[in-house]
């Protein structure tokens, strides 16, 4: 189980691995913290030609507390959003979120960027982006743009990324002093990728919680946002009621696979709604 | 002679967990597994694999993978089979079993996906992968037999057309009068349990550096294996090599438990390719390759009826296995002995009578399946502890009262199982007894109630067992396998004064070389240090069996003893011309021969010096023997059994179906326990094996006959953070079959866990009526007995 | 290194020595410790960063050797279990698990040993649970765990008894 052969390139700037991205096009790959690339291309069921390894282009790996957002570089490792307290205070979903992302070996390598550009439907960081409206910064020759989580993840393993683009950060907007946020998630053992996963935001009003987000991971090509189900708990007391109201209203449609059938998942997304949710009014 | 041994006293090793003098080399990273070996001019191979379940091969072009970089042979079914005689995985005591011959790689068609076809050495590992990928081979897809319940029907895809249908194995245990046990029975239960296709991880994966030398005509293997002496005459036989200019080496091995038993096609095309290209050959398997080769196990359904009348006694027990054992069955030791072991082994801690027990086995396009850990055991204790929990709902008993009414009682023995198996001396109503007081079983079911009300769901499961150790010439070699079941020491005292004992089982990290040197040294009167233990090479041990089938304390550590005792007689000869004093006045103690009771003597330093240097002052008529080899054998039983008990604690979560184990318990009867704390370090491992094939390991198939999951992401074994804490405790019943008294303890845990926890998800979800009876008990198995999906 | 090359210089610190290397650019790291360096502590077992058997610490942080490529390494200081083991940074662990009996085949033990360094680096007194959690991501199919568990926790209680050094 080796890799097949590829060439491979360092560059030590953010415009030298736009241009290498630029020259390879297609045939080229992004080597950020390699957890999951490299593990692929012992399996080889990737075969780039050219690997461009962004680890010592400067910038790319802050955490940065902004006006309005929080900046989180694509180089970001998930140890270090562990361990940020800036994360912690402002993004305490994200925080919680990554303990959960498989082993402590994996997390001292693997990257924030690298999770959402490679768009795993069952990883957790994706999730949160949508869940707390998070914008994915993307850097071309032709300059930066911004993209929407929601529109950013577009299907299994498929982004809004472009041939030649770099994800170079994300942005998640400030949450205000009401905003609430909880995260579950089902697992058969620790650090596995979940049967089904919740990361859910919402604003508490009073009793009632508002602009509520619920995005489920696991149980489709790509995060998804469980709109009904959030529309019923819209504005109102979280009850048993409203739950299964909500639960009712779940409009997913996992498929099964080796893990778990379509069925099991269905009803774990409803399990996992309630819980999360109830946490999430507390 | 046992006059001498003293296991009790102060001075002796045994029964005392002494720590493994070899531990500390692998806690450095110096161990040395096959992958470690550096040779020179060593090639590396690969193998193209059948990517389908059967097809057949219509042609193979290797004329690109020839060319390309560091590419030294690309080599054909064909070509291998100029070098390799092909083989057949049947033993002729399972009277009726058949199987084709099969060669290393497959000639014309393809019996399962992952099946080798084409061999590529190159100088790395990967240009070897690279050039694979070169390969060119045009299949014609053919239908594949895979579901076993449908192997028989008329119609179905024969594998191998010359036997007319898809039948490995049949055989059929009656005692009689099972129908009228039925008939008048105040309480029947019946179920149809499944067990799922798991295999072996183990965490080296499957390793043989061959290494052929074209001028003395022999062949040096570097084997991943346990069972040296087995390997050496099938390489020589089908690689027509001189068996004696054979030699199998097996370093520190990474981990075995029956997967590295078996003869794989990979691994002797790396053997013939050494022969080919006159250098040597190293393959290793990567993890996909182990998951689409590696045998898997179990792989069983069960229909399964208990009788019992209104007092709860067991009257009869009727069993129906199917087990679908891929296209072949495994070289040399088969595909149908698990089968035969569930017959054999199901209900036999019970004093019923009548028995029935059907077993099929059946060739399918799947994986090969053969002997894994505690083979048999875990599908027999499973089924048979589950009918006995049902029969004990049925009829309102405690589970725990079940058993005790219908456990055979301690003082019934010697006696025979309704199956025919021989028990010598077991101890289930001591191992339960023990095993309820350390469980504290009444707390714990006061304690289920209370947190029932509280809506914590859980399950408490007892499985009372019976494990086959020590297996005598009635396990493989009557059935015309090579394989020993006799084992042999050889001991020697060097001019150092140290004790070499080389011995014929192997060391796979079960402690084996530990327990050899405790036994040597508490028999020779000796410091453990002084003692060293050569395993694992044929030019260096005497002719032996390996290790398997709990057989290396039982069968190795006597044949050990019994080295001993013949060396310390022959080293008390030579004290006494030394000391001018007759041998019966002599003993060894503390590495000194001493007149009895005193500390007058000498050192066996200074004995060994005398011997070697200055034989001169020994009498002239007198030779001193200071190397003994001694043999030992089972004789009286075809297996000394052992027996034990589990407890499980479960809790589920009717809400996700998700099983959470939170304590298991063992007591375990393995006779004399030499080294307490290695017995029950076999044990935890060998529950939590027995818990992953419970819980959630699985090969899937899909219906095309690929499996699904051959990564370590996908296929799921136990790891840290789900496992229990494991209480373990000893009954000790040595067997008087031999003077050591041992019996194993390898498959016990593996064998009774999964039967325990089954027991306890049940009686956890007995709250709802509800029950499962398939393995692995996933989040799908369980939410669907409880009707939530 | 800013054009593509199939073919690499590199030079890293291993186990405190200076190492130069030419290496093919698809080389893993394990690759490399294990074939070019021979340091064969270093064990694999899945190749897939499933396994954790080739742990091994890249700038003082423990990472899986399977899942970086040797040119990666470039300018790294890389510690394997034989470095770790000479310079006696792990004597006390490993003292622990030859005691408990924490190792059968010894396969996965390098790659156990080193998380566990960690875990007690990052957390001098974890909980029996904490443990279990923390190397969950490292594979053993001998001990059952539990013995691993005892080892590092009777590592964290002893350092406990002894106080700050």
């Amino acid at each position: 189980m080796k890799a097949p052969r590829f060439a491979y390139a360092r560059p030590a700037t953010l415009e030298g691995a736009l241009a290498l991205l630029a020259a390879h096009g297609e045939e080229a790959r992004v080597l950020a913290g390699g957890q999951s690339l490299v593990a692929m291309l012992n399996l080889r069921v990737a075969a780039p030609r050219v690997l461009v390894d962004i680890n010592r282009v400067p910038g790319l790996g802050e955490v940065a507390l902004g006006e309005s957002c929080v900046r989180i570089g694509a180089l970001a490792r998930h140890a270090e959003l562990e361990r940020s307290e800036l994360v912690a205070r402002h993004l305490p979903l994200l925080a919680r979120a990554v303990r959960h992302i498989a082993h402590p070996a994996i997390r001292n390598r693997g990257t924030f960027g690298g999770s959402c550009a490679l768009a795993d439907p069952a990883a957790e960081l994706p999730a949160c982006a949508l869940a707390l409206g998070a914008k994915l910064v993307l850097r071309g020759a032709r300059g930066e743009r911004r993209v929407a989580a929601g529109e950013f993840f577009r299907g299994l393993y498929e982004t809004a990324l472009e041939a030649g683009e770099l994800l170079v950060a994300a942005e998640f907007p400030l949450p205000g002093p009401a905003s609430a946020s909880a995260f579950g998630e089902l697992a058969r053992r620790h650090g596995d990728y979940a049967l089904v996963g919740l990361a859910a935001y919402a604003q508490r009003d009073g009793p009632a919680l508002r602009d509520v987000r619920l995005a489920f991971f696991g149980v489709a090509d790509r995060p998804v946002l469980a709109a009904r189900a959030a529309a019923v708990l819209e504005g109102r007391r979280v009850d048993e009621a409203t739950l299964a109201r909500a639960v009712a209203a779940l409009d997913l449609e996992p498929r099964g696979d080796l893990h778990a059938s379509a069925a099991t998942r269905r009803r774990l997304a409803g399990v996992l709604l309630e819980r999360v949710v109830k946490e999430l009014a507390q | 002679m046992s006059g001498e041994l003293d296991f009790e006293g102060p001075a002796s090793y045994v029964g005392r967990s002494v720590s493994r003098p070899n531990a500390r080399r692998l806690a450095e990273g110096r161990g040395q597994y096959v992958d470690d070996i550096v040779l020179p001019r060593m090639l590396h191979v690969a193998f193209v694999r059948s990517p389908h379940a059967h097809a057949r091969i219509l042609s193979i072009d290797t004329s690109r993978a020839e060319r390309m970089p560091g590419v030294r042979r690309v080599a054909t079914g064909a070509d291998i089979a100029r070098i390799c005689k092909p083989y057949v995985g049947v033993l002729t005591h399972l009277a009726g079993m058949r199987s084709p011959p099969q060669h290393p790689l497959a000639l014309e068609v393809a019996r399962w996906q992952g099946e080798p076809v084409v061999a590529v050495a190159a100088e790395s590992r990967a240009e070897a992968e690279d050039a694979c990928e070169a390969v060119e081979i045009a299949w014609q897809e053919l239908p594949a037999a895979l579901d076993a319940e449908r192997a028989l029907e008329p119609g179905a895809t024969v594998i191998h057309a010359e036997f007319g249908d898809n039948l490995c194995f049949r055989r059929v245990v009656d005692t009689g009068g099972v129908d009228e046990a039925f008939a008048g029975a105040a309480a029947v239960v019946e179920d149809t349990l499944s067990f799922g296709r798991h295999t072996g991880v183990t965490l080296e994966p499957r390793s043989m550096l061959a290494d052929y030398n074209a001028a003395e005509e022999s062949l040096t293997a570097y084997h991943s294996g346990q069972s040296p002496h087995m390997m050496q005459a099938i390489l020589a036989s089908r690689l027509g090599l001189d068996e004696h200019r054979v030699r199998i080496v097996c370093r520190d091995v990474g981990g075995s438990f029956g997967i590295k038993i078996h003869i794989y096609g990979d691994e002797m095309a790396a053997c013939a390719l050494s022969i080919m290209l006159r250098r040597p050959v190293k393959f290793v398997a990567d993890r996909h390759e182990s998951f689409l080769s590696d045998i898997h196990a179990r792989d069983h359904r069960v229909r399964a009826r208990l009788a019992a009348d209104r007092e709860g006694n067991v009257l009869a027990l009727e069993i129906d296995d199917l087990t679908g054992v891929g296209p072949y069955s495994m070289y040399p030791r088969s595909s149908a002995v698990e089968c035969n072991q569930v017959l054999g082994l199901t209900g036999g801690p019970y004093r019923h009578k009548r028995y029935r027990a059907t077993g099929t086995v059946v060739f399918q396009n799947k994986n090969p399946m053969s002997q894994y850990r505690a083979v048999g055991h875990p599908i027999a204790t499973a089924v048979a502890e589950h009918m006995i929990d049902r029969a004990a709902r049925a009829l309102a008993l405690d589970p725990a009262d079940m058993r005790r009414r219908n456990l055979i009682p301690d003082d019934a023995y010697p006696c025979q199982s309704p199956s025919g198996m021989r028990f010598e001396q077991l101890s289930h109503h001591a191992c339960l007894e023990k095993l309820v007081a350390l469980m504290d079983y009444p707390r714990l079911r006061a304690g289920q109630a209370a947190l029932r009300a509280q809506g914590v769901h859980r399950g408490i499961g007892l499985a009372s067992f019976i494990e086959v150790t020590n297996p005598s010439p009635m396990f493989y070699g009557v059935g015309g396998a090579r394989i020993a079941a006799q084992d042999g020491c050889t001991m020697r005292l060097d001019a150092s004064g140290a004790i070499i004992a080389a011995t014929g089982v192997t060391e796979q990290g079960q402690g084996t070389e530990t327990m050899i040197a405790q036994i040597a040294a508490t028999v020779l009167g000796v410091q453990m240090s002084c003692v060293k233990v050569l395993t694992g090479d044929t030019d260096k041990v005497p002719y032996g069996g390996g290790t398997w089938a709990s057989r290396a304390a039982g069968i190795g550590g006597e044949a050990v003893l019994q080295a001993g005792l013949a060396l310390k007689k022959n080293i008390l000869e030579v004290g006494a011309r030394i000391l001018k004093t007759d041998a019966g006045s002599l003993d060894i103690a503390d590495g000194r021969v001493v007149k009895r009771g005193t500390s007058e003597g000498l050192s066996l330093t200074e004995l060994a010096r005398i011997v070697y240097y200055r034989g001169n002052e020994l009498p002239a008529d007198f030779q001193p023997e200071l190397v003994v080899t001694r043999h030992y054998r089972v004789k009286d039983y075809p297996f000394v059994f052992t027996n034990g008990a589990q407890g499980c604690l479960a809790e589920i979560d009717p809400e996700t179906g998700f099983v959470r184990v939170l304590k298991m318990w063992c007591v375990d009867d393995c006779g004399r326990v030499i080294n307490p704390k290695l017995v029950e370090e076999q044990i935890r491992g060998g529950i939590v094996q027995g818990l992953g094939g419970a819980l959630t390991e699985h090969c899937r198939y899909d219906e095309r006959g690929q499996l699904l999951n051959c990564t370590m992401a996908d296929y799921l074994v136990p790891m840290a953070g789900e496992m229990p804490d494991i209480e373990v405790a000893h009954i000790q019943t040595p067997t008087r079959t031999s003077l050591l008294g041992a019996k194993g303890a390898g498959e016990a845990g593996t064998g009774g866990a999964p039967g325990a926890l089954m027991n306890a998800v049940n009686d956890a979800l007995a709250a709802f009526g509800a029950r499962v009876t398939s393995q692995p008990i996933t989040p799908d198995v369980v939410l669907a007995a409880l009707g939530k999906i | 290194m800013n054009d593509a090359q199939e073919a690499l210089d590199i030079e890293l610190e291993v186990n405190g020595e200076h190492v130069r290397r030419r290496v093919e650019a698809r080389r893993s790291l394990a690759d490399f410790l294990r074939q070019d360096l021979g340091l064969t502590g270093t064990h694999l077992g899945c190749e897939h960063g499933a396994c954790g058997a080739c742990t091994v610490r890249v700038d003082g942080a423990i990472a899986r050797s399977c899942l970086m490529l040797a040119v990666q390494a470039d300018g790294a200081r890389i510690e394997t279990i034989e470095g770790l083991s000479d310079a006696g940074a792990i004597a006390e662990l490993q003292n622990a698990f030859v005691l408990a009996n924490a190792l059968q085949c010894g396969y996965c033990t390098p790659g156990m040993l080193i998380a566990a360094q960690a875990l007690l680096e990052a957390d001098p007194q974890p909980s029996r649970d904490r443990i279990r959690e923390f190397l969950a991501g490292n594979y053993c199919r001998c001990t059952g765990y539990q013995s691993i568990v005892d080892a590092v926790a009777s590592v964290a209680a002893h350092r406990a008894a002894r106080g700050p050094r």
